[in-house]
C-alpha cells in the first residue's frame, strides 16, 4: 500500500476538547514531559532559595565567629569590646540568620528537593517523556495512563514534601540522607520534633515513598515503549544516544528505587510503630530508650546507598546521552565510537549497582568490604573516562557551531572532568579516610551530579524548546547565562573543594573552632556566598528568556538546528500524534549521519531515503 | 480489530498499526470503551500483546527488588542476633500456602480452558481458583490475628516485624492480583474473557503463578532463618 | 568571539585551579601521626595524578573547541571513531585508577585489617549530643561495666557507668583525649544516642561512632601540642559546636595527667 492511499484512510484523533483532559490530567506525552519540566523549575528555584538563605547565613556567621576571636582577645569593659558587641549582636538580627535546627531543616530540603524533584525529574520525566515516543518514532509512551499516574503522583510527592515547612517544628533536620537514629526518633532532632508535631520527618519519608512509586511506573513505560514501539528500520543500534541514556536511566529507577521505597518503609515503622530495625538498644534521649533494641543504623545505610548510588547516575546519564547527541550535532560529526558509548553507558549502569559502600567508608562497615568497594570504585573510572575521551574525539575534525546548547554541552563536558576528579581521591578508602564529610565531597557531588546534570538540562531547554514551544530561544540571553552560570560553579565548588582539603566539615552552621574561623576559611565562605548569589541571580536570566521566548521569540522552523533524530522531521510545535495522522516515517539512517562524504547537505535525518546517503561512503550503521 | 497498515510493512511493524475501528471514537478515542485497553492514549496506538508481558515482567521485577531488599535486611538483621527471638509460625499458614497454591493451578486450567475455548469451564474454574486466592487473604488475617493475640505484635520483637512487614508486602501484591483475578471474573461473566486472545486472563494468571513463588521464597525465609 | 571566550575561561579555569592547588601547599594541615604520613603520601600522589588528567583534558577540550570551530566552508571529517584507541585508553585508565587505588591500601590495612599493635594505651571515644567522652581505663587496665540505665547527666554520670563495679572504680572519665606522644593507642569508638564521627585533621584520623557498635582505630601520635577534635558525621542541630580536643603530651606529663585525674 503506497503512502498516499494509506493517508486517505488513516483516521486523525483528535486531541480532548476539554482543557482538563487536554492541558492538565492528560495522558498525552508531551503534555505530561512538559509537567515534568515545569514541575522541575518550580522546584529548582524553591532549592536554590534555600541555599541562597543558608549561603548567606554561613558567611555571616564566619563574620561573627571573626569578630568573637577578636572580643575574647579584648578587656570585656573596653570601649572596643562594647562596639564589637554591638557589631555582633546587629549580625545576629540580619533575616537570614537561621537557629541551627533551621539551618540543618533547609539543607535537608534543599538537598531533597534538588536530587528528588529537579535532578530525577527533569532529564528523565521532562524530556524523557517529550522525546522518547518521537525520537524512536511512536505515538506516545507505551501506557500513557500510567504515564500520567507518574506525573500525578510526582507532583503529590512534591507537595507533600512541602508540607512539611507548615507543620510544627518545620522540615526534618537529619539531610538529605536521613540516617537513623537522627531520623528514626523525634527527640534527637531537639525540641519541637518530639511529642505532637515533627511530623515533617515522617512527611519527608512518606514524600519519597510516593516518589519511588511513581519512578517506578515511570520506569517500567520508558523500558517498555523503548523496547516496543520502535518505528520500522529503527533498531536499537540507530536509536540516538538519549534514547539510550533514558532506556538504562530506566532500568537503573526501576531496580533502585524498590530498595529505597523499602528503607523509607521500615524507617516510617521505627519512627511510628516501635519497631527495630535501624534503631539499637542502650540509647539515651534525656532517659534511656527502652523500646528499640537490637537494629542496626548501618543495615539502613546499606540500604539508602543501594539506591543512593545509581541515583547519582540516574541524574547524570540521561545528561551523558543528551551531551554526545548535541555534541555531534553542533560538531557536524558522528559521535566517536558511538557502540562504545552504549557500552559505556552500560557499563556505569551495571557497575553502578556495585559501589554504593564507597559513600560507607568510615561508617564502621566491615573493612574489607571496603576494600572492594573502592576497587569497584575505581572501575566505574573507566567507562566514564570512555565518555570524556569519546567526547572529545567527536569534536576532533569537527565544524564547531556555537549555539547555546553546543555551549551548555561543552560546559557539561568540563564540569563532568572536574566533578569526576574529586571521586578519583573520594572513591579511594584510603585518602577518604581524611576527605570523608569535609567540602570536598560537597563540592565534588556538587560539580559531577549536581551542576553538570543541571547543565544537561539547560542544553536540552535551548535544544528542545523551539520543537516543544515553536519559538527559538534567546541566543544571547542565553550566553550570558552560559557564562556567568559557568564561571560562578566553578568558582563555588573549587573552592569548596580548596576548604576540603582544610578540612572543613559539612553540615556545620557555625563555626566555633579555631580552624573554622581562620581568615582563610571564612574568606572562602565569602567568596562561595557572593558568587552564589550571583549565580543564582542570573538564573533569573534563563526564566526571562523562557518567558520572553515563549511569547515573542522568532518562529521556529521543523529543523533549526539542522539535526537528523526524528523529533526534526514534525512540525515544531509537534502534532496532537506526534506523527500527521499516526503516519510514522520509516527509519533508513543511523542517528548520527553528519558530513557524510558525497552527500549533498552536511546531515541525513533518520527518516530521509536510503538514497540520501551516497552508497561510496563508510557505512556507519 | 480493524487495524490498518499504513506504510509497506504489515506484521513487522505493528507500532505503526492504527486503529480504525473505532469508527467515530473521535476525541473519546482514548477512553476505556472503543480504545485498546491502557494502551490508548486517545491516539488509537496499537500494543502488540508481548508489550503487556514486557510491562508485567518489568513490574514484577521492581517487586522482586522489594522482597530481595527485605529478605536481605532480614537475613543481616537475623545475623546481629542479641534480640531475636525465634518465631512460632502460625499452623494455618500451611493451610494458606495450599490455597494459594491451589488457587494457582485453577487458574492456570481455567486459563487452558479458555485457550481451549470451553468458556464454561473457564468460568467455574477461574471463580474457584478466585475465591481460593481470596481464602489466602483471609487466612492471612487469621494468622495475624493469632499472633497478635499471642503477643507477637509488630513492635513486641523484630521477628515479628519481619514477619509483619513480610507478609502485608506479599498480601498487598496479592490484594492486587486478585482485583485482577476479579476483572477477568467480571469480563468473563460478560462473556468478553477472549477478548484478545484471553489477554486479562493471560496476565493475570502469570501475576498471580509468580506470587506463588514468592509466597514460598517469604515462607522459605522465615523457615531457614527462625 | 564565543570559541576564543571559551578558549580563554577554560585557561582561567586550569590556571587557578592549579595555582590554588599548588601554592596552598603544603595543603593539608600538619601531620601528626605516624600512619598519616601513608596518607598525606597518597593524596599527593593523587593530586599530582588528578592534577595532570584535569590541565590535559580541560585544554584538550578548549584546543579542539577552538581548532575546529565553525569557519566558511569548513567540513568536518566523517569519523565514526576508534576501537584500536578506544581499547588503549580504557586499559591505561583501569591500569591507572585500580593502580593507584592498590597503593592506597596499606595504610588501610595497618587501620583496620592488621592485628591492632600490642602492648597499647586503650581509650574509650563516646560520642553523645553534643559533646565526647572519653573514658581511661585506670591502674587495672580495665573498663569497668556501663548500664543505660545509670546514666544521669545532672550528676555528671553521662556514660552510666556502673558504680558497683570495682573494675570501674578506678575509670577516668574526660571532655577531652589526652595521649602520650610516641605510644600506639588504641580507641574503642561509640556513641550513646546517634550517629557521631571522631576526626581529627591533624591526625588523619576520622571514624563513624555507631550506636551499638564499638569501632577500634589505632595511632601513633608523634607531635606533642593540642588539636581540635570535629564531630564529621551530622548528629543533630548541635553537630557544628560538638567540639573536644586532643593533646598529645609526653610520657612524664601523661603519667601525671592520669594520677592527678585518678578518682
Amino acid at each position: 500500500m503506497s503512502a498516499e492511499s494509506a493517508a486517505e484512510h488513516v483516521h486523525v484523533h483528535e486531541p480532548p476538547s476539554s482543557f482538563i483532559r487536554r492541558w492538565i490530567f492528560s495522558t498525552d506525552h508531551k503534555v505530561v514531559g512538559i509537567q515534568y519540566w515545569i514541575l522541575a523549575l518550580v522546584a529548582a528555584f524553591v532549592g536554590m532559595w534555600l541555599s541562597v538563605v543558608f549561603r548567606l547565613h554561613l558567611a555571616n556567621e564566619g563574620t561573627i565567629a571573626q569578630l568573637n576571636n577578636q572580643l575574647s582577645a579584648l578587656a570585656p569593659d573596653s570601649a572596643q569590646a562594647q562596639a564589637l558587641t554591638e557589631q555582633i549582636k546587629a549580625l545576629q538580627a540580619k533575616w537570614f540568620v537561621l537557629t541551627p535546627e533551621k539551618y540543618l531543616s533547609y539543607l535537608t530540603m534543599h538537598g531533597t528537593i534538588l536530587v528528588f524533584m529537579v535532578l530525577t525529574t527533569a532529564p528523565m520525566g521532562g524530556f524523557g517523556n517529550y522525546f522518547l515516543p518521537i525520537q524512536i518514532g511512536a505515538l506516545d509512551m507505551a501506557f500513557p495512563r500510567l504515564n500520567m499516574l507518574s506525573i500525578w503522583l510526582t507532583i503529590l510527592s512534591f507537595i507533600t514534601l512541602m508540607a512539611a515547612f507548615f507543620v510544627p517544628g518545620g522540615p526534618p533536620n537529619s539531610g538529605w540522607t536521613g540516617y537513623p537514629p537522627l531520623s528514626a526518633i523525634p527527640a534527637a532532632q531537639g525540641k519541637g520534633y518530639e511529642g505532637p508535631g515533627g511530623y515533617g520527618q515522617d512527611l519527608w519519608v512518606l514524600s519519597i515513598a510516593i516518589f519511588c512509586f511513581a519512578s517506578l511506573v515511570g520506569a517500567i513505560n520508558f523500558i517498555v515503549t523503548t523496547l516496543d514501539l520502535r518505528t520500522k528500520g529503527m533498531t536499537m543500534l540507530r536509536m540516538p544516544l538519549t534514547c539510550w541514556a533514558w532506556f538504562v536511566t530506566a532500568i537503573l529507577s526501576l531496580l533502585s528505587f524498590a530498595v529505597l521505597l523499602v528503607a523509607g518503609l521500615l524507617l516510617l515503622l521505627d519512627r511510628n510503630a516501635g519497631t527495630s530495625f535501624f534503631i539499637p538498644g542502650d540509647l539515651f534521649f534525656n532517659k534511656p530508650l527502652v523500646d528499640h533494641r537490637g537494629g542496626s543504623p548501618i543495615l539502613f545505610q546499606h540500604l539508602f546507598w543501594f539506591f543512593g548510588h545509581p541515583e547519582v547516575y540516574i541524574a547524570i546519564v540521561p545528561g551523558m546521552g543528551l551531551v554526545s547527541h548535541l555534541l555531534s550535532t553542533f560538531a557536524r560529526k558522528p559521535v566517536f565510537g558511538y557502540a562504545a558509548m552504549v557500552f559505556a553507558i552500560f557499563g556505569i549502569g551495571i557497575v553502578g549497582f556495585f559501589v554504593w559502600g564507597h559513600h560507607m567508608f568510615q561508617s564502621g562497615m566491615s573493612p574489607y568490604v571496603a576494600v572492594a568497594f573502592s576497587v569497584m570504585t575505581m572501575v566505574v573510572g573507566v567507562p566514564s573516562a570512555i565518555k570524556t575521551f569519546n567526547w572529545l574525539g567527536t569534536l576532533w575534525g569537527g565544524n564547531i557551531r556555537f549555539t547555546s546548547p553546543m555551549l551548555y554541552a561543552l560546559g557539561f563536558v568540563s564540569l563532568f572532568v572536574t566533578g569526576g576528579i574529586g571521586g578519583i581521591f573520594l572513591g579511594q578508602n584510603a585518602v577518604d579516610i581524611y576527605f570523608h564529610d569535609t567540602y570536598f565531597v560537597v563540592g565534588h557531588f556538587h560539580l559531577i551530579m549536581g551542576v553538570a546534570a543541571i547543565f544537561a538540562m539547560f542544553a536540552g531547554t535551548a535544544f528542545w524548546f523551539p520543537k516543544m514551544f515553536g519559538r527559538m530561544m534567546n541566543e544571547p540571553l542565553g550566553k550570558i547565562h552560559f557564562w556567568i552560570t559557568f564561571a560562578g560553579v566553578n568558582v563555588i565548588f573549587i573552592t569548596m573543594h580548596l576548604m576540603g582539603l582544610e578540612g572543613h566539615p559539612r553540615r556545620y552552621s557555625g563555626f566555633n573552632y579555631d580552624f573554622l574561623s581562620s581568615n582563610y576559611m571564612v574568606t572562602c565562605h565569602k567568596i562561595v556566598t557572593h558568587t552564589a548569589i550571583l549565580t543564582a541571580t542570573t538564573q533569573l536570566l534563563l526564566l526571562v528568556n523562557i518567558v520572553y521566548s515563549l511569547f515573542a521569540g522568532p518562529k521556529a522552523t521543523d529543523n533549526p538546528w539542522e539535526a537528523t533524530s526524528l523529533e526534526w522531521a514534525i512540525p515544531s510545535p509537534p502534532p496532537f500524534e506526534n506523527f500527521k495522522g499516526g503516519h510514522v516515517p520509516e527509519v533508513h539512517h543511523g542517528p548520527y549521519e553528519f558530513s557524510v562524504p558525497g552527500a549533498a547537505k552536511d546531515y541525513i535525518m533518520q527518516q530521509e531515503p536510503p538514497e540520501a546517503r551516497p552508497a561510496t561512503a563508510p557505512s556507519a550503521h | 480489530m480493524a487495524a490498518l497498515e499504513i506504510r509497506e510493512a504489515p506484521a513487522a511493524a505493528p507500532a505503526r498499526l492504527s486503529e480504525g475501528a473505532g469508527g467515530p471514537s473521535g476525541p473519546a478515542g482514548g477512553s476505556d470503551g472503543g480504545g485498546d485497553g491502557d494502551g490508548d492514549g486517545g491516539k488509537g496506538q496499537h500494543l502488540p500483546r508481548r508489550t503487556y508481558f514486557t510491562a508485567l515482567w518489568l513490574a514484577l521485577a521492581g517487586s522482586f527488588m522489594i522482597f530481595a531488599a527485605l529478605a536481605s535486611s532480614y537475613i543481616v538483621r537475623r545475623g546481629l542476633g542479641g534480640d531475636w527471638q525465634a518465631l512460632h509460625l502460625p499452623p494455618i499458614l500451611w493451610f494458606n500456602t495450599l490455597a494459594l497454591l491451589g488457587s494457582s493451578a485453577l487458574v492456570e486450567w481455567a486459563r487452558r480452558g479458555l485457550a481451549a475455548g470451553r468458556l464454561d469451564a473457564f468460568r467455574m474454574r477461574w471463580l474457584s481458583g478466585t475465591t481460593l486466592g481470596l481464602m489466602f487473604l483471609g487466612g492471612q488475617g487469621v494468622a495475624w490475628w493469632e499472633l497478635h493475640r499471642a503477643g507477637m505484635t509488630l513492635s513486641a520483637n523484630i521477628s515479628a516485624s519481619f514477619f509483619y512487614v513480610l507478609t502485608v508486602a506479599h498480601a498487598l501484591h496479592v490484594l492486587v492480583g486478585v482485583g485482577a483475578l476479579l476483572y477477568v471474573a467480571a469480563l468473563a461473566l460478560k462473556g468478553r474473557a477472549e477478548a484478545k486472545g484471553g489477554l486479562a486472563a493471560d496476565l493475570s494468571a502469570l501475576y498471580w503463578h509468580v506470587l506463588d513463588g514468592v509466597w514460598l521464597c517469604v515462607l522459605g525465609l522465615m523457615l531457614v532463618w527462625r | 568571539m564565543t570559541p576564543l571566550l571559551f578558549v580563554g575561561m577554560i585557561g582561567a579555569l586550569v590556571a587557578l585551579t592549579l595555582y590554588f592547588f599548588a601554592t596552598k601547599a603544603p595543603i593539608l594541615p600538619p601531620l601528626i601521626s605516624e600512619h598519616g604520613q601513608l596518607i598525606d603520601d597518597q593524596i599527593y600522589l593523587t593530586l599530582i595524578i588528578t592534577g595532570a588528567i584535569f590541565a590535559i583534558a580541560q585544554l584538550g577540550l578548549a584546543f579542539l573547541v577552538y581548532k575546529y570551530r565553525h569557519r566558511e566552508g569548513a567540513k568536518a571529517t566523517y569519523l565514526l571513531g576508534s576501537h584500536k584507541l578506544e581499547y588503549t585508553w580504557s586499559a591505561a585508565t583501569l591500569v591507572l585508577f585500580v593502580g593507584l587505588n592498590l597503593m592506597g591500601q596499606k595504610v588501610w590495612a595497618e587501620m583496620h585489617l592488621n592485628e591492632h599493635p600490642k602492648p597499647a594505651i586503650e581509650v574509650e571515644v563516646t560520642g553523645l549530643q553534643f559533646k565526647w567522652y572519653i573514658r581511661y581505663p585506670g591502674k587495672d587496665g580495665v573498663f569497668g561495666r556501663r548500664d543505660v540505665n545509670m546514666i544521669n547527666d545532672a550528676e555528671g554520670n553521662f556514660l552510666g557507668l556502673d558504680k558497683t563495679d570495682p573494675k570501674g572504680a578506678d575509670d577516668i572519665v574526660m571532655g577531652s583525649l589526652t595521649v602520650p606522644v610516641g605510644v600506639p593507642v588504641v580507641m574503642k569508638i561509640g556513641s550513646r544516642d546517634v550517629i557521631h564521627n571522631f576526626g581529627v585533621r591533624e591526625l588523619r584520623v576520622k571514624q563513624d561512632a555507631v550506636p551499638g557498635l564499638a569501632v577500634y582505630i589505632p595511632f601513633k601520635a608523634t607531635q606533642t601540642g593540642s588539636y581540635e577534635v570535629a564531630c564529621m558525621e551530622l548528629c543533630g542541630y548541635g553537630h557544628y559546636q560538638m567540639r573536644s580536643q586532643l593533646n598529645v603530651v609526653t610520657m612524664a606529663e601523661y603519667t601525671k595527667f592520669l594520677a592527678d585525674n585518678a578518682p
